[in-house]
């Protein structure tokens, strides 16, 4: 399976937009797999370096995770204001606990508006954009979460540290 | 691997057990597409994000106007408690007496195991399969092949 959204501009991307590999991950914030994988991730990044790139893209499943859209319609209204992977990190760090109030404190620590961020909630202004990752995370052939993509190639072996390591010093063997 | 029914194929029509006190008959949805899902059983991990994952997905299936029912060997009350759990918006059939018969139909039964293959059938407005996937055992197949094969429906 391949990536069928190409990475954009209107992307969150963490490291340097020239790197060789992109590293492509969709998640969902409430997702205990995705918790597991945050930190992991964290490491893979410093690894590589210069030579990785890191897109999160929202796979939320709503259903079953009650705070999933919510939460990543924080992370969106973050990344509105410059603020996107500080809240991304946050959530993370703080997954038993998603929910209003800790996205009000959250906002708060990141200077930005708590009153701007419960409107934008309420009235799901990020809604459609976060819809927008999901529906290409569907037709790219997300099955779950998380599911990564390296160089637009779906990661099929297990997301251990060691695992994300040796697909992607293969996929840069290849570059 | 079992050989299922291809597309081109006209599709069995069944009548299934959806609750305790409901049937469902394939032939009733005529008019309308129809996803079958059959999976080998409720509460295993990977059904269980299968069945997941289309329930997310439910709304895009909708846009096609599409009504996707869920089908196992399990039984309804099993059924029951199952999509209560997990939140499920759409049918689950029981093919539960005879133990697998509809699923055999659509060539779909593995008999040593006595549960379903983890078998996908997109049926157009006219009753006739347009599309089928047969997925290893243990793979979440997702739902990239049932948008492509609704997609491909003539409008």
């Amino acid at each position: 399976m391949s990536l069928k959204v190409p990475v954009g501009a209107q992307e969150h991307v963490q490291g340097d937009p020239n790197a060789k590999c992109t590293l492509v991950e969709y998640g969902d914030y409430e997702c205990a797999h995705c918790g597991r994988a945050y930190p992991i991730v964290k490491r893979i990044q410093k690894h590589f370096g210069k030579r990785m790139k890191f897109v999160f893209r929202n796979f939320p499943l709503g259903e079953m995770h009650p705070h999933a859209e919510s939460a990543a319609e924080t992370a969106e209204f973050a990344g509105a204001h410059d603020k996107f992977w500080e809240m991304h990190d946050r959530l993370f760090e703080s997954q038993p606990y998603l929910g209003a109030p800790l996205y009000l404190k959250l906002a708060a620590e990141l200077n930005l508006d708590p009153e701007e961020l419960r409107n934008a909630v309420e009235k799901r202004e990020y809604a459609a954009r976060v819809k927008s990752d999901f529906t290409g995370g569907v037709r790219s052939g997300v099955n779950g979460t998380p599911t990564f993509f390296i160089n637009g190639e779906r990661h099929d072996l297990p997301f251990d540290y060691e695992d994300l390591l040796g697909a992607i010093e293969s996929s840069l063997a290849l570059t | 691997m079992a050989a299922i029914l291809p597309s081109g194929a006209t599709a069995p029509d069944f009548t299934l057990h959806v609750t305790p006190d409901q049937t469902l008959t394939l032939s009733e949805l005529r008019g309308k597409p129809v996803i079958l899902a059959l999976y080998p059983a409720d509460w295993s991990p990977v059904c269980g994000d299968q069945m997941a994952l289309y329930n997310e997905i439910l709304p895009e299936f909708h846009k096609f106007g599409a009504e996707l029912l869920g089908m196992s060997v399990d039984g309804v009350w099993c059924h029951e408690a199952f999509a209560k759990d997990r939140r499920l918006h759409f049918p689950l059939l029981a093919d539960f007496e005879p133990k697998g018969g509809v699923a055999q139909k659509y060539g779909a039964y593995r008999k040593a195991d006595g549960i379903c293959e983890r078998a996908l059938f997109v049926i157009d407005k006219n009753g006739v399969i347009t599309w089928s996937y047969v997925s290893p055992i243990a793979v979440n197949p997702g739902a990239d092949g049932i948008l492509q094969a609704l997609e491909n429906l003539p409008k």
